[in-house]
């Protein structure tokens, strides 16, 4: 597989619309010196999308469908999470018990992969500290997180996604 | 009317975050080692992430301020845990051990 990926034309050109379409929303402002600017940028931003192989990776259209979804059980997560963790820092015996668990995935696409890493992080008390193929090392700052983690919730809500 | 609830709950919600931020930094100070101050960093990269951009939409109200702070929010947030792992994977890499048990010889009991 060729590292930038072979560079089809409607991809880019979709990125592009959709960055000028963001940059005049945001923008607000119509004068001529902003607008070459802005499309400078546009532009600016397309080349850096392909110089990290952006148009390399694909995001099925059924995904974006249920992101919705995912970051809902996310949201829940997190606000479950921090307050444990919340709980553990304001005790005054900082119950902590560090633990550190190997999980598997099934993902097979980096981005997949990259979703499930970020998903872990995100919720406090558990940090992806290394990711090697298809095992992830997690840091947990308490044993009942790391047994949660053990139930896989995480790989089944991101498989849900569809990614492939 | 429902702007004094409005005006509460985003004040509410503005003032959780602000509390969730100084818990992360007590924890950052509290907790033993590197790797676990680790999750500390994470309450305030998170948890008050979201309670403080909400307050913050609900003062913008429908205005095109609330699309941006929504955009800056999901920006903050796809990338946070991305800047998290950079920073742990770069300790680990350099040589520094979690002062971690496995789940394994953690069941084991407390046998320090």
């Amino acid at each position: 597989m060729p590292r930038r990926g072979t560079l089809k034309l409607l991809p880019l050109l979709g990125l592009i619309l959709i960055l000028l379409l963001s940059w005049t929303l945001w923008s607000g402002m119509f004068k001529p010196l902003l607008l070459w600017l802005g499309l400078f940028s546009c532009l600016l931003s397309a080349w850096l999308a392909r110089r990290m192989g952006f148009f390399r990776l694909q995001l099925p259209l059924r995904t974006l469908l249920r992101l919705p979804a995912f970051w809902l059980w996310l949201l829940r997560e997190v606000i479950k999470s921090s307050l444990e963790v919340a709980r553990i820092v304001l005790s005054p015996s900082l119950p902590v018990s560090p633990t550190l668990v190997t999980l598997t995935t099934d993902e097979s696409t980096e981005s997949g992969k990259v979703i499930l890493g970020n998903a872990i992080t995100l919720s406090p008390g558990t940090v992806t500290i290394d990711m090697h193929e298809d095992t992830l090392q997690v840091h947990c700052l308490t044993r009942e997180a790391a047994q949660a983690l053990q139930e896989q919730e995480a790989q089944r809500q991101t498989a849900r996604l569809g990614l492939g | 009317m429902i702007d004094s609830v409005l005006e509460i709950v985003s004040w509410v919600l503005m003032a959780t975050g602000g509390a969730f931020v100084l818990i992360g930094g007590i924890g950052a100070l509290r907790l033993p080692e590197f790797y676990t101050r680790l999750h500390a960093a994470s309450l305030t990269e998170t948890m008050a992430t979201i309670l403080i951009f909400s307050g913050m939409m609900l003062q913008a109200g429908l205005t095109l301020a609330t699309p941006k702070l929504a955009a800056i929010m999901v920006f903050l947030l796809l990338t946070g845990p991305v800047a998290s792992y950079a920073v742990a994977n770069a300790a680990l890499q350099s040589g520094m051990r979690p002062g971690a048990r496995g789940l394994e010889e953690n069941d084991e009991g407390d046998a320090r």
